[in-house]
């Protein structure tokens, strides 16, 4: 064909090249059809929504597999697929408390997250409080109030319960702490009503020593508000508040503003902790000191000896007890007077009245321990229980209502209870689930799951923050305010009482907002409610007598005892063992041990090896512990640190009613205790044998190896001096020569590098904030949609978890040979690592993957099309970090996993699922995809709004989660990002970041992976590195 | 026809004519199946089917039937493929590479060794696809096919997918090769069958008629497929070792590897050539077919790629000391003196030490002393695929990720199976097929086999 040289013009606008003209030439219409910007129907929408319902309607027609999705007949106003609503409320357990914010999709509540706006937990959360949202699925709740074992309904059970309280003399109300004010007015209104029933108050976990010591002491009976971020050093004896103590979440929160390093700020607070178990805290602790139980109180008054030496004060008679490290931190808290802090986990008034002393006498009270702003976490009386269950036994007590409490369980008298709750006249319940109490009892009135409930709270003096329901009850159960409410005759219903009480004492003492619904809706939304003032709350009288104290513990305790003592400690992930039903806590690896979905007797490595006892791998032996009488088997785990001739054993086991995931686990630790001194007290002195025998048991620990071998270019340390001596002190420089020279391993590779043109998406993870707890791992478990897999496959070593910590000890100093850096030393230094998936820019896995199952992205992100997968496991295996999790089996929908992997099992359980995360099928292989679905979610909302991302907008479940803000995570090529100034990258451009941080570095650095994830060295606030 | 000097010992004993070799070979075809060939193919189709249920359960449930784990990821499964295909080396080299080079010695051995090649990989092949977790999509998504679902491919850059290609080159190579080998042999049984088995060997012979360019055409074809099959020798398990050279795991990320594991591949290959032929001789009286002078050959192979892997074992060592890198070093050691370090000094006893004893020529030419080393050996190298790969993995960078490894009884069950497999199909194999390869037997018959006048040591 002839070329054709014609041009054709569609107008004389073209020639000239007219500006609008270019603008509009690609447009079927020179000028944009008018479309209403305020929405309503155009003809052409019309059009389009008819041929939508047309072909809707026809496609109605045909018969499409639904299944059980069924669609709203009304949609409600606030609810639209896919577009998750968040609610402010409060997860409260005993006295356990967290501000949260949570996530609800389609109505489900499928996320917990910490409430930034609460001055206690400050967006902090744990392990507990991230898994509770499980609970709420739970098959074992009771579905509806029973009578005898029977089902039976409301109106039934209410007559039933009102004739016999009506009848019944000398009724008492069992509790654990309420910080509820209007729940503890309810319950008083029920008291009255039924002729003055006893509110009886205990704690699984009391530290009613502490409420007592403060009472003779102070004159005032409850908890001083510790401040942990105001010391500079801290001295615990015994108290795992970063762990299990009264209120951790808050306390961490605190303790690692104090552990947060830079070259501007180089200091850290220094702390010592003097204990007989190695618990989180203990963990954590810059000089940590194992000191036998019996020791522990003559300790403190060494100290407070020492101490009042110092400040010219008298000290008291006291048995002399020679204890590492205490000298030095009597220096140190002298020298810190007024900023620093003691605290103890005793359970026993003198030592905490010696305590109170050490605080006053440092001029600590009203500084970091503060008895005039009280807390109320902890309410519970050993004393009054002790009374109870004597008056039980003795068939003194006409009826007894238990609320959401479990003493039969978790009363160290609770085999008494069992046996005398038959013969009360009226026994009452409100548990959520048939628990070892509510099973005794003849009326149970399940109260709601606390995210289906209302509810207000007073942690603390001056703080409030309100519940509310997140989802429509499940089952026919009744908020047990509201059933109180019926039973005393009031009309109302809670959620009106609620009101009521708010209206007429905290919006009538403010005079910001004028309206109450304002009120009440502005706190709901936020959750929180403050009242100002800052001056003291309560007002102390009075000064306690040491003298007296002293003698009681000269009494008590001993420098020299030979005899194996028990500690019992509560878990990070079971706590009392109230929630020792979820899978998820039970599988979390306890963050010390690393040990799962078990119950064992914690020994020392002396006593191993006296006995001749080393656990390979799970491999494990049984010992007969008797204590009092009373005896059991358990399997032994060798614990580094624990201090010799003790012996530790956790409570929240030994369940028999708690439901299918911890019945039959571990022995009842509540059961050893001991109350002979008027308190419940967790260490057993006396009478306690521990014995090995031949039987086999099996542990399963996620991590058996217990030390870094010293690899540098794993755990990169230094002590605080070095630091400020050279910011990049315990750095590893890892250098490989290459063509004449020596060079950074970055400077060779065989790849051309990724190009990120938008974001770059990287973490920073500061292992001198982690202090090791594990709210992360359960986090991103809920976030991920992360299988349970349970005991057996634990054992097998093939535990999901996308997000690990791991747990490294120190070896000895001298150390050597690879066979002696193997053996942890005696009482160890420890480091935290969590480790999940370093998105790597020259990923191992992703370029042995046979079918590019695994690729990188334009941002940065490693990424896994599980549909692709076909289970090769070379990424795996190619993986330096050992990140990548393989589908072994198919855990959902499967019969064999029912029982543990309950969220992908059953209906109820999958309400819990995130609907933007695949469950994954067997045999494909899984890893941290670093929340993708959320920075998915982010960047639309973003687009939406035509904005870029805002830095903090998109936050990993994990550093969400962080009660420690040790994860931070971020956009690398986004200048004013928290990430990008803290590892200092001042070219952001280029895929290969230049960080100028001095402590990031890059596990194995010196294979040149160049992960986008950065360890921040761990500082120890010591001399050197002792241990 | 070569020249032969008559010095030569003789490469078929016994005096035998060419009718004896038809003869000898083709009764075991023609005859009833002997009662030892029934007890052995009664036993193979029990553990086939004891094994299959192992299979049968890893397919059900998934891999989580077997002893791996999150940080061994392969173990037994890719131990076995990688030992199969060792194993599977040694039919071609001595078909190929010993036709290259004019060892008329190879005649009498080259068709079972060959047979054994293809079964060996047929064993081998099973690893790689029932060792993932989704197998039946792996077994065509691991393929380069066209498809619709977008421009998705397979990745060039794994060499999990170049050892699909190498594998299956290898198997189609070796099989046409075996095949047309067989041609003439088949032809030859044809025209001493009647009825059925007339039939179906004539079909099998595909139209064999002996004419001279028929001959002509078959000779070339096998020395181009002889030229075609060489490299392959070398490249099947340069091509395997890259799955671990190419990695970053300490142990396997090692230059050494493609020569190392060539070499350890025809050392297994020899010793189960050797293993099966003893017996194959034995039972099938071909004692003047495959004669002590083979066995001694082939046991000197034994010595000299024995004793290269041993030089490789202790290069490992060397590099590791040398690369002052850490986590390599720890990895040697923790071979010999870590947990397994029975594995590591079981290879090194079956591997280096026991192949020295052929050094003597009282056990080099003692057939219970070679028949023994030669299973010595397989285990040995059993050993050694199970310490690169198990003791590798199973303590690398991460402490906190380190574990052990346990087999389970499906690992056990499916190594059985292919031990099935295996002696099902070669049992299959010498019974229907011809054994020896008659047509080139024959033709070293003459040569060499000559009465030898004036013998200058006496001897004959």
């Amino acid at each position: 064909m002839k070329e054709n040289k014609k041009t054709y013009w569609k107008g004389l606008e073209q020639l000239t090249n007219d500006p609008e003209f270019v603008k509009n030439a690609d447009r079927e219409f020179p000028e944009a059809p008018t479309v209403s910007a305020e929405g309503g129907a155009s003809r052409r929408d019309f059009l389009k929504m008819m041929g939508f319902s047309i072909a809707a309607a026809s496609l109605a027609a045909c018969e499409a597999p639904v299944r059980k999705a069924i669609p709203y007949v009304n949609k409600p106003v606030d609810v639209n697929p896919s577009v998750p609503n968040y609610y402010a409320t409060t997860y409260s357990s005993g006295g356990d408390y967290a501000s949260i914010v949570v996530k609800t999709r389609e109505g489900r509540p499928i996320k917990v997250e910490g409430n930034k706006l609460s001055s206690i937990t400050q967006g902090g959360v744990n392990a507990i409080v991230e898994a509770s949202v499980l609970s709420l699925y739970d098959k074992q709740r009771l579905t509806g109030p029973m009578i005898n074992g029977e089902a039976t309904d409301w109106s039934t059970l209410d007559n039933a319960v009102s004739t016999a309280l009506n009848r019944a003399n000398n009724i008492k109300i069992v509790t654990n702490t309420i910080i509820s004010p209007s729940t503890e007015s309810v319950l008083e209104d029920l008291a009255n009503a039924v002729g003055g029933a006893d509110i009886i108050t205990y704690d699984p976990v009391s530290t009613f020593g502490i409420l007592q010591a403060s009472e003779s002491f102070y004159g005032f009976s409850g908890l001083p508000t510790y401040r942990f971020d105001r010391a500079n050093v801290i001295v615990s004896f015994g108290a795992d508040f970063l762990g299990t103590w009264i209120s951790p979440i808050e306390f961490a929160k605190h303790y690692s503003k104090g552990r947060k390093i830079s070259t501007e700020n180089p200091n850290m607070s220094r702390h010592f902790q003097f204990e007989s178990n190695m618990s989180l805290t203990g963990a954590n602790a810059d000089y940590r000191t194992p000191i036998k139980a019996s020791q522990s109180g003559l300790a403190i008054l060494a100290l407070y000896n020492l101490l009042a030496r110092r400040g010219g004060g008298t000290p008291v008679q006291a048995t002399t007890v020679e204890i590492p490290n205490l000298e030095r931190a009597a220096d140190e808290l002298w020298a810190a007077r007024g900023r620093s802090l003691v605290v103890s986990g005793s359970n026993d008034p003198n030592v905490q009245v010696v305590v109170n002393a050490i605080n006053d006498l440092l001029g600590n009270t009203g500084e970091t321990v503060d008895f005039s702003r009280p807390s109320y976490f902890r309410k519970g009386n050993d004393v009054q229980m002790n009374q109870f269950v004597s008056d039980l036994a003795a068939g003194r007590v006409g009826g007894v209502i238990f609320y959401n409490c479990n003493p039969v369980y978790d009363h160290l008298r609770g085999a008494e209870i069992a046996e005398a709750l038959p013969n009360v006249g009226i026994s009452v319940a409100t548990n959520e689930t048939l628990n070892e109490t509510a099973s005794l009892v003849q009326y149970v009135a399940p109260d709601h799951h606390y995210l289906e409930s209302w509810n207000d709270f007073n942690p603390k003096a001056g703080e409030y923050s309100l519940a509310q329901p997140t989802i429509t009850p499940l089952f026919n159960t009744r908020q047990a305010q509201d059933s109180f409410l019926v039973w005393s005759g009031s009309a109302t219903n809670y959620y009106e009482y609620l009101q009521t009480s708010w209206r007429n004492t905290l919006f009538g003492g403010q005079t910001d907002v004028t309206d109450f619904t304002e009120f009440w809706d502005r706190t709901l939304y936020n959750g929180v409610y403050s009242v100002a003032g800052n001056g003291s709350i309560v007002e102390l009288s009075g000064m306690g007598n040491v003298g007296q104290a002293a003698a009681e513990i000269n009494r008590n305790y001993t420098a020299d005892s030979t005899n194996v003592e028990l500690v019992v400690y509560q878990k990070v992930g079971i706590g009392t063992g109230v929630h020792a039903n979820n899978p998820w806590l039970q599988e979390m690896p306890d963050p010390v041990t690393k040990a799962t979905w078990d119950n064992y007797l914690t020994v020392s490595q002396r006593w191993a090896a006296d006995n001749n006892y080393r656990m390979f791998e799970g491999d494990a032996k049984m010992a007969r512990i008797t204590v009092n009488g009373k005896s059991f088997l358990l399997p032994v785990v060798v614990q580094p640190g624990q201090a010799n001739g003790t012996v530790g054993i956790a409570v929240g086991y030994g369940r028999t009613k708690a439901g299918r995931v911890a019945d039959g686990i571990g022995i009842n630790a509540y059961e050893l205790l001991d109350n002979s001194r008027g308190f419940t007290n967790f260490e057993v002195l006396t009478g306690v044998t521990v014995e090995m025998t031949s039987d086999s048991y099996k542990v399963a620990r996620t991590q058996t190896h217990e030390t870094y071998m010293r690899r540098e270019f794993v755990i990169q340390e230094a002590t605080l001096g070095e630091y400020r001596e050279n910011p990049a002190a315990g750095r590893y420089f890892p250098e490989i020569y290459s063509e004449g020279e020596f060079v950074k391993p970055s400077k060779i590779s065989l790849w051309n590098g990724h190009k990120y043109s938008q974001h770059h998406w990287g973490m920073a993870i500061d292992m001198n904030s982690c202090i090791g707890c594990g709210a992360c791992t359960v986090a991103c478990q809920v976030e991920n949609n992360v299988a349970v897999v349970g005991k057996e496959e634990v054992l097998n070593r093939r535990e999901m978890a996308w997000i690990r910590i791991d747990r490294y000890y120190s070896s000895d100093q001298s150390a050597e040979s690879y066979k002696e850096l193997e053996v942890a030393s005696d009482n160890p230094e420890v480091v935290f690592q969590p480790m999940l998936c370093q998105h790597c820019n020259n990923a191992p896995c992703e370029s042995v993957c046979p079918v590019i199952a695994t690729s990188h992205n334009s941002e940065g992100l490693s990424q896994m099309t599980y549909n692709r997968c076909i289970g090769t496991r070379y990424c795996a295996n190619n993986c330096p970090y050992k990140v990548r999790r393989f589908n072994w089996f198919k855990y959902h929908d499967n019969k064999d996993f029912a029982a543990v992997n309950v969220a992908q099992n059953s209906d109820l359980g999958k309400m819990v699922l995130n609907p933007d995360v695949t469950v994954r099928a067997r045999g494909v292989m899984e890893k941290c995809s670093m929340c993708v679905q959320r920075i998915q979610a982010g960047k639309l909302a973003a687009k939406r709004e035509n904005r870029k991302v805002i830095d903090g907008e998109i936050d990993m479940a994990c550093a969400v989660a962080c009660p420690t803000d040790a994860i931070v995570f971020g956009d690398m090529n986004d200048t004013n990002s928290q990430i990008t100034k803290m590892l200092k990258i001042q070219d952001s451009i280029s895929a290969t970041k230049e960080v100028n941080e001095e402590r990031a570095y890059h596990v194995l650095e010196e294979i040149n992976v160049s992960p986008n994830i950065w360890y921040f060295t761990k500082i120890r606030n010591k001399d050197k590195n002792e241990a | 026809m070569q020249v032969t000097s008559p010095v030569r010992e003789p490469l078929v004993t016994g005096g035998k004519t060419y009718k004896d070799i038809t003869h000898d070979v083709s009764r075991q075809v023609e005859g009833k199946p002997s009662v030892s060939w029934l007890i052995g193919m009664a036993v193979a189709l029990g553990v086939l089917l004891l094994g299959s249920i192992a299979l049968v359960a890893t397919l059900w449930e998934g891999i989580g039937m077997w002893g791996l784990n999150k940080t061994v990821g392969w173990a037994w499964d890719i131990t076995n493929f990688v030992w199969w295909v060792g194993i599977g080396h040694a039919g071609t080299l001595i078909s190929a590479v010993l036709l290259l080079f004019r060892q008329k010695w190879r005649t009498s051995i080259n068709r079972a060794a060959e047979a054994m090649t293809i079964f060996a990989v047929i064993c081998a092949a099973m690893f790689p696809v029932i060792h993932m977790g989704r197998p039946w999509l792996g077994a065509y998504w691991a393929l380069p096919l066209p498809n619709t679902f977008g421009s998705l491919w397979v990745n060039f850059n794994s060499p999990l997918l170049w050892d699909v290609f190498a594998i299956s080159t290898y198997f189609s190579v070796s099989l046409v090769f075996w095949y047309i080998g067989l041609i003439p042999d088949f032809a030859t049984i044809r025209d001493r069958a009647t009825g059925i088995r007339k039939s179906i060997y004539g079909a099998l012979s595909m139209g064999w008629d002996g004419a001279a360019k028929t001959w002509m055409r078959y000779e070339a074809v096998s020395l181009i497929l002889a030229g075609l099959a060489t490299p392959l020798v070398l490249s099947v398990h340069t091509i395997v070792s890259f799955d671990f050279a190419t990695s970053v795991i300490p142990g396997w990320h090692t230059t050494i590897f493609p020569p190392y594991f060539v070499a350890g591949a025809i050392f297994s290959g020899f010793a189960m050539v050797l293993t099966l032929m003893i017996i194959t001789r034995h039972v099938f009286g071909l004692k003047d077919y495959i004669t002590m002078g083979h066995i001694e050959l082939m046991n000197i192979v034994i010595i000299i790629t024995g004793s290269i892997v041993g030089i490789a074992y202790i290069t490992e060592f060397f590099i590791a000391w040398y690369s002052g890198v850490e986590a390599e070093q720890y990895a040697f050691v923790n071979r010999m003196f870590g947990p397994y370090w029975w594995a590591y000094w079981s290879m090194m006893t079956c591997n280096v030490i026991s192949p020295q004893l052929f050094w003597f020529k009282k056990i080099r030419t003692s057939i219970a002393a070679t028949f023994i080393l030669s299973i010595v050996v397989n285990i040995g190298m059993w050993f050694e695929r199970f310490v690169i790969i198990v003791t590798s993995l199973h303590r690398d960078f991460l402490p906190s990720s380190w574990v052990m490894f346990y087999p389970t009884l499906s690992d056990v069950g499916i190594y059985l199976f292919t031990f099935g497999l295996f002696s099902t199909l070669f049992l299959l194999f010498a019974k229907f097929f011809p054994v020896i390869n008659m047509a080139e037997v024959k033709s070293v018959l003459k040569s060499s086999s000559e009465p030898k006048v004036n013998n200058y040591n006496g001897k004959r």
